[in-house]
């Protein structure tokens, strides 16, 4: 069946009408941010005077943790407006209209594009003006850098929404740790060399590990493998694959046994 | 003429449970039909199934011939409902929960006809605020709005008025007459209130432990099984199903 443009963008109109009655959700999507670029820009600074002035922490780290950051917001823009649909108890009113899935997810992640570029905007105003990083400093890699955390951030969020999905809304927590428990991996704010080997094979099979050796590399004047950033992207693409496999089948599974149906509990499994 | 709806041998159970047991029936056009059963009779299970939230483990569910395990999209396009247990979301306000909803039915000139549903349920005062400021009874009203939104030709009604004043209740049901007469909508209409039903419905249909123990016209119904009204015969068939069953 073919994609409907009109119930995609039914998702993402709805996601525009909530964040535009309620300033408690205009808030998160650049405020935790933006005190993160604070935060991160002065301890750059402060490292800049004390460690090595020779050595510019500002695009190292800073633009490290930007990045990473860029990462959780879209994860967290497509979570989030699937938990809309949590919190309002609306899967029934949803899902027995002509919408398939794939328009769902779909419109979840345009959605998340949407409030994501919101929190960008504020982060990068913040560490140029007030800290001097320009995104020009990683040149032209500075846009497969973020289309590789971009496709990353979206199949975690998806694989997220689904897991919820499945386990019922008390899950919820499962969700917000996530980017917490791959950031020892993805080597944010030290190479990966700096781990242990078991935790380097975990490593290379995320892709946020290959941009932030790039990073590093760049800054670092040092050789740096297109190679490698393309196998990240691909790596990627594959993890959005199974995790749209994977909400498809946890919904379909839902439509079976009835948690559809049933989804307002409090705990179903 | 041909069917709306036309319901073969579904079936559902929840592990070993029988929720629906292989029942068939069928909405034609202008047609009410009551869906009538003591709580746990298998009429919401049912109804998910014909909106196609819940998978039937078998038989087959056609709108207007289009088969909806293989046809969903198109077939869901043409049908539309509301239940008490799943009011719209509560943080978008009436207006902007019926331009979403107008949207995923692909309804064209959405805001006209975003306003003449409005017009219709008497939401004007309430056009702007947030449908989880409503009353209960005007969440009924905003939710059989957003069911008008697509013109639906089969309309699937889980105790429509069940919230809702006795004065309320009867614009409403006349609402709904009027919509059935009108076009060529067939309504799936379920109630405990069995004035309601006998008033609205053309045709019941009695349902017990997921199986139809009972069907006809809610006016001749209760005589042909000995009792008066058709709450006398509910009381039946919810304490008694078996013997019913022996008929």
């Amino acid at each position: 069946m073919k994609i409907s443009i009109n119930r995609t963008f039914a998702i993402v109109i709805r996601q525009f009408y909530l964040i535009r009655g309620s300033f408690a959700r205009v808030f998160p999507l650049f405020a935790w941010a933006g005190i993160d670029m604070v935060l991160w820009g002065f301890l750059t600074r402060y490292l800049n005077d004390i460690v090595s002035p020779e050595f510019d922490f500002v695009p190292a780290l800073l633009g490290a943790v930007l990045l990473w950051d860029f990462f959780i917001r879209i994860m967290q823009g497509v979570t989030m407006a699937f938990f809309e649909d949590v919190w309002s108890n609306n899967f029934i009113n949803m899902f027995a209209t002509p919408l398939l899935t794939s328009e769902y997810v779909l419109g979840l992640v345009l959605s998340s594009i949407c409030t994501s570029m919101i929190g960008l905007a504020v982060m990068l105003v913040i560490v140029t003006v007030f800290f001097k990083l320009s995104i020009f400093v990683y040149g032209l890699m500075a846009i497969p850098f973020i289309l590789v955390l971009f496709l990353f951030g979206i199949s975690i969020g998806i694989f997220g929404s689904a897991l919820v999905l499945h386990f019922g809304p008390a899950s919820e927590w499962f969700i917000w740790p996530i980017p917490a428990l791959i950031s020892p991996f993805a080597g944010v704010l030290y190479p990966i060399a700096t781990l242990p080997e078991w935790m380097q094979f975990i490593a290379r099979l995320l892709p946020p590990s290959y941009v932030f050796e790039g990073l590093r590399a760049i800054v670092l004047g040092k050789q740096f493998s297109g190679a490698a950033l393309v196998w990240g992207a691909a790596l990627a693409v594959v993890y959005i694959f199974l995790a749209y496999s994977f909400f498809v089948s946890i919904y379909k599974n839902s439509l079976r046994t009835g948690l559809l149906v049933r989804y307002s509990a409090e705990s179903l499994n | 003429m041909a069917e709306i709806l036309s319901v073969k041998e579904l079936a559902k159970s929840y592990g070993k449970t029988v929720a629906v047991d292989g029942i068939s029936f069928a909405v034609r056009p202008n047609e009410i039909v009551g869906l009538l059963g003591p709580n746990g009779a298998g009429k919401t299970t049912t109804i998910s199934m014909l909106l196609g939230i819940l998978e039937p483990d078998a038989g087959n569910i056609y709108m207007e011939g289009l088969n909806l395990r293989t046809d969903r999209s198109r077939a869901i396009s043409r049908t539309s409902f509301t239940a008490v247990y799943t009011p719209l979301p509560g943080n978008l306000t009436v207006r902007e929960n019926l331009s979403v909803f107008a949207s995923l039915y692909g309804v064209k000139d959405i805001q006209n006809r975003v306003d003449e549903v409005i017009e219709q349920f008497d939401l004007e005062a309430f056009r702007n605020k947030k449908c989880g400021l409503l009353s209960s009874g005007e969440q009924t009203r905003a939710g059989l709005a957003k069911a008008m939104l697509n013109k639906p030709h089969l309309l699937l009604l889980d105790e429509p008025t069940a919230s809702l004043d006795p004065s309320t209740a009867d614009l409403i049901r006349a609402k709904i007459r009027e919509f059935a007469k009108s076009g060529t909508s067939g309504i799936l209409w379920t109630s405990h209130n069995m004035y309601e039903v006998t008033d609205v419905c053309d045709r019941v249909l009695f349902l017990s432990h997921g199986k139809i123990l009972l069907k006809g016209d809610p006016k001749t119904l209760p005589r042909e099984h000995g009792k008066k009204t058709l709450e006398e015969l509910f009381i039946k068939v919810a304490r008694e199903p078996l013997k019913l069953e022996a008929l």
